[in-house]
């Protein structure tokens, strides 16, 4: 399947998705500059980690606006696959793909490290070959990914089982010190009603390998291509 | 017009430079051309103190691509591809403001790598402060920590690892070394050259304002109760355009329509346009006037002064002038020409036409002042060598003593800081922060590069020719640790004012210690940088060279940690056992006292046991590996179980019956914590241990099993007696909080 990596300026861990993507998993994966006007056929969308447009004015806010952003949301609404990772994540909460906001880290200092992650749903492009309550050990590389939405939105994300990954300890438990960053609810990741889009901080693609301190973030990236395999198949 | 006294010694010259000003010029200067010669002549940019020293060090090897006077220094990893690397230091600035003197440190170095025409895939740091419990001195370290934080994560290249200490003589001068590392096919490397007249120049990136005019000549002045008021002279960071420049730059190498290229760092368009002329043996004209501006009004003078980042001057082919543009234009950046390269060999810069300065460029760099400054051993010395043990409080508890020490700032996890640096961005990171040298692989190939940034201050104090051995060792052997052939070295000297001969004593004394240990362990240096003048109020902080020494890992799934992987493994100490307590960390925090000898590397065996890992690694004889420093072996064995994998260990350790300092009432102690370099503890399958010793005993590196792991506490025994013991979970707690504590405690007070 093809993966497309849209590069906005600023964009740091579009060589990340692409090397997991095309190196590690065997895929086609091309570069999609944001001044593009055109997906170039792919069959999933990554929008990757990084700083667009140097995070200025609020992360996410400036890249909704480039031209490929248009392509991308018309991909979504058809039913495209579309993840966005990190600093994705937070472009695709800008665009309105996805409901919420992130904000600071409640201890207000960027954090790297490996965390870990519940698979809440395993109905989504991203998650299907998850097993519910998976726990994943992921790295997060962030310093605003502190999940924040109003309490009725966060009511409905809930009841329409759109909270896709969860902090949590090794053991699968929810607890506040399982939590990096302060995000309401737990919430790593969420998708939209139509399950298609998800948005998530910890980042699977550079966690495809052991050498790398884990390789849980395959089953995310695998799912998808599967998911298209499948579906190819019928 | 007559330019006033005044006015020259506000430039810091002397009558003697001013004279050979004059005779290069053959009038008297413009106050352009006098900006010109005083940033291009201070210490920062001409090394006129120690380019004299810096010679002594071996410079060519096999490897060595790209020695030093280039942007960086380049070896050969195989497979055409080299190595680019560089230290550089940017301590004045980030005393007086910590973020974006860090910050830009960061992008100066970065950029320094990517002019190269390589692709930067790691950052190491070396940070020095005064002591922890001064507020002060932890607002300092949160600023600069956040600064290298904030620059390197928003550009996308993973800061690996590095080092931090704490003496109270950085108060008021801390160091912030910044290393870079990049990857370029060997045929690609580019150079900071302006040649073939007729070719145009151009400018490229951010605008130039009035920030950081004298940046250069600031670093090369004491401080005084005045520094403060300086904060004008340092610049702000803006990592965003750097990453537009980094990304379109490499694009527009590959063109082939570029002639050279230069980063504009210290002393800005001055000395990009000289020094690349001066590499070309060319003339260079610009017109001040084209170059973009975001203030106004400014003077030709402040225009060729001005520090600000995220600038690059280049030099095209004539007739590709389209290509270039539309590469810069792609990434939303302007390309602006501003002059041409001349065949006159004159520095000639315009305003609207009209020339402000004419400088013959060659004289400018080949006639900079050059200083054999006097030399003088500190009287200091001869006390503080002394160190009578008889005339010390006995020593605590073992136990107690070993957990203090985890629990020092130096020694304890730094993790607070690393985890605030994206370490994995890129994918590259075999070796996590923390666990022993960085490690990055290099995709396409097998191999992986390795790196280390190593330096003692308290060591240089005590002796600094010593000092600069055991930090070329140490760094060295952090890398062999990690398997990796060490292949190339960089060092940053960090001394005080140059002009009071004790302190140019010790800056000569430890470039010798330096220049022997790199040739002995075939590590030579391709470059590097020099930071005179770190004092506040006339207090020299401790001599303090750091050495980054690169290593290649010829096949990346050899690599090694320092964590001990699982029970059952026997522990083996290679190296002598005997340890001493000059200038120990214990000696430090137990007795507040820097006193006596660093224990001294003996070369030869330094190698032999650095080749002995290598093979070992290569082989897949040892699973671990860990460099004996700081706080003696006790600490060293008590890293090695500690943090990812928790594993206990059960250790004698033989009685240090050679040391020199020999007092019975310590003999635990320098068991346990006396520190001396070439000792390395590894661990070993049962099946693996006689081949290790044996090939130990040919290469004569003592090896002795002192051990085995296993269990959730750690055991120490000195000749059999047992006399310390911490649970896993009490190590942890001590060494995992000694640094963090500092920081999150204070929080909670002030929230």
């Amino acid at each position: 399947m093809k993966f497309a990596v849209i590069e906005f300026p600023g964009s740091n861990c579009d060589h990340d998705a692409y090397h997991a993507t095309k190196h590690v998993l065997g895929q086609q994966a091309e570069f999609v500059w944001h001044k593009e006007t055109d997906l170039r056929g792919a069959d999933v969308v990554v929008l990757p980690g990084g700083f667009s447009y140097g995070d200025y004015l609020r992360t996410g806010a400036i890249a909704r606006f480039s031209p490929v952003m248009a392509c991308v949301c018309e991909f979504a609404h058809a039913g495209g696959p579309v993840i966005g990772i990190c600093n994705g994540f937070q472009v695709l909460l800008e665009v309105g793909l996805l409901e919420g906001a992130l904000l600071r880290n409640n201890r207000l200092k960027f954090l790297c490290e490996h965390i870990h992650v519940r698979v809440e749903q395993t109905d989504t492009p991203f998650t299907s070959g998850a097993v519910a309550g998976q726990v994943l050990t992921l790295p997060i590389a962030h310093g605003e990914g502190n999940f924040h939405a109003s309490p009725e939105t966060l009511v409905a994300l809930e009841a329409n089982r759109q909270v896709v990954f969860r902090y949590c300890a090794a053991d699968g438990a929810q607890t506040d010190a399982a939590n990096p960053n302060g995000s309401a609810h737990a919430i790593a990741g969420v998708c939209n009603v139509e399950r298609n889009v998800v948005g998530l901080m910890p980042h699977p693609e550079r966690a495809c390998e052991s050498m790398l301190g884990s390789a849980d973030g395959r089953v995310v990236l695998e799912s998808v291509i599967n998911t298209f395999a499948s579906a190819g198949a019928a | 017009m007559s330019i006033h006294q005044t006015t020259i010694d506000a430039h810091g010259f002397s009558p003697e430079e001013y004279q050979r000003l004059l005779e290069i010029l053959g009038r008297e200067p413009t106050i352009t051309e006098l900006g010109i010669f005083s940033v291009m002549w201070s210490e920062h940019c001409s090394y006129k103190s120690s380019r004299l020293h810096l010679r002594r060090f071996p410079t060519d090897g096999p490897r060595v691509v790209q020695g030093p006077g280039e942007n960086a220094g380049a070896v050969d990893i195989g497979d055409g591809i080299t190595a680019v690397f560089k230290i550089e230091s940017h301590n004045h600035p980030s005393f007086i403001e910590p973020y974006q003197g860090a910050a830009t440190g960061v992008g100066g170095i970065i950029r320094d790598i990517f002019t190269m025409g390589a692709r930067p895939i790691a950052l190491l740091n070396s940070l020095r402060f005064g002591e922890l419990d001064n507020p002060a001195t932890r607002r300092l370290v949160d600023g600069v920590v956040a600064g290298i934080a904030g620059y390197g994560n928003s550009i996308g290249i993973p800061t690996v690892g590095g080092e931090i200490a704490f003496e109270p003589g950085y108060a008021g001068n801390p160091l912030v070394n910044v290393f870079c590392l990049g990857v370029a096919k060997a045929d690609a490397l580019a150079m900071g050259v302006a040649s073939g007249a007729g070719n145009p120049v151009y400018y490229v990136g951010a605008k130039t304002g009035r920030d950081g005019i004298h940046g250069a000549t600031m670093a090369s002045a004491e401080f005084d109760e005045h520094s403060a008021d300086k904060r004008p002279a340092v610049q702000v960071g803006d990592p965003f355009m750097e990453k537009l420049l980094l990304e379109a730059c490499l694009e527009v190498m590959r063109t082939d329509a570029l002639v050279g290229i230069q980063d504009m760092g210290a002393a800005g368009l001055t000395c990009s346009t000289s020094e690349m002329g001066a590499r070309g043996d060319s003339g260079i004209e610009i017109d001040v006037s084209l170059v973009p501006q975001r203030e106004t009004g400014m003077t030709p003078y402040e225009i060729m002064l001005s520090e600000s980042q995220e600038r690059m001057l280049l030099v095209a082919r004539r007739g590709r002038e389209a290509e270039v543009e539309q590469v810069f234009e792609k990434w939303d950046l302007h390309a602006v020409r501003i002059g041409e390269v001349t065949g006159d060999g004159l520095l000639r810069i315009r305003d609207q036409g009209q020339v402000v300065a004419e400088i013959p460029n060659r004289p400018l760099a080949d006639r900079a002042p050059l200083y054999d400054r006097p030399t003088m051993r500190p009287a200091y010395l001869d006390d503080a060598n002394h160190l009578d043990l008889a005339t010390l409080a006995p020593p605590a508890d073992p136990r107690r003593i070993w957990l203090d020490l985890l629990d020092t700032p130096a020694v304890a996890s730094k993790r607070w800081v690393y985890r605030q640096y994206d370490h994995m961005v890129r994918t590259n990171t075999v070796v996590l922060p923390g666990l022993g040298a960085g490690v990055v692989r290099v995709k396409g190939t097998a191999r992986a590069l390795v790196f280390s940034l190593d330096g003692n201050g308290r060591h240089c104090f005590l002796d600094p020719a010593e000092g600069g051995r055991l930090a070329v060792a140490e760094a060295a052997r952090n890398v062999a640790c990690a398997g990796a052939v060490p292949i190339g070295a960089t060092n940053c000297l960090n001394f005080g004012n140059p002009e009071r001969p004790e302190i140019m004593w010790q800056f000569s004394q430890a470039v010798d210690g330096i220049a022997e240990a790199c040739r002995a362990l075939d590590v030579p240096i391709t470059g590097g940088n020099v930071s005179l003048y770190n004092e506040t109020d006339g207090q020299a902080i401790y001599p303090t060279p750091v050495l980054g020494v690169v290593g290649v890992l010829d096949d990346v799934t050899h690599v090694l940690t320092r964590v001990f992987p699982e029970p059952d493994l026997e522990i083996v100490l290679l190296g002598d056992p005997a340890g001493g307590l000059g200038g120990s960390e214990y000696l430090k925090q137990a007795h507040g006292l820097v006193r006596g000898a660093p224990a001294p590397v003996d070369l030869d065996r330094e190698r032999a046991l650095q080749e002995l890992l290598v093979d070992a690694a290569r082989g897949r004889w040892i699973r671990s590996a860990h460099d004996g420093s700081d706080g003696g072996l006790a600490v060293t064995l008590a890293e090695c179980c500690v943090e990812s994998g928790a594993v206990g260990a059960q250790v004698d350790l033989p009685e240090s019956v050679e040391s020199v300092e020999r007092d019975d009432r310590f003999g635990v102690v320098q068991a346990l914590f006396g520190e001396a370099p070439s000792r390395v503890v590894v661990s070993v399958a049962t099946g693996q241990r006689e081949r290790l010793l044996s090939r130990a005993r040919e290469r004569a590196v003592p090896a002795v099993v002192i051990g085995r792991t296993g269990g959730d506490r750690i055991r120490l025994a000195v000749a059999g007696e047992q006399v310390a013991d911490i649970g896993l979970d009490e190590a942890e707690q001590a060494w995992g909080q000694g640094l963090t504590r500092h920081f999150e405690t204070v929080a909670s007070r002030e929230a």
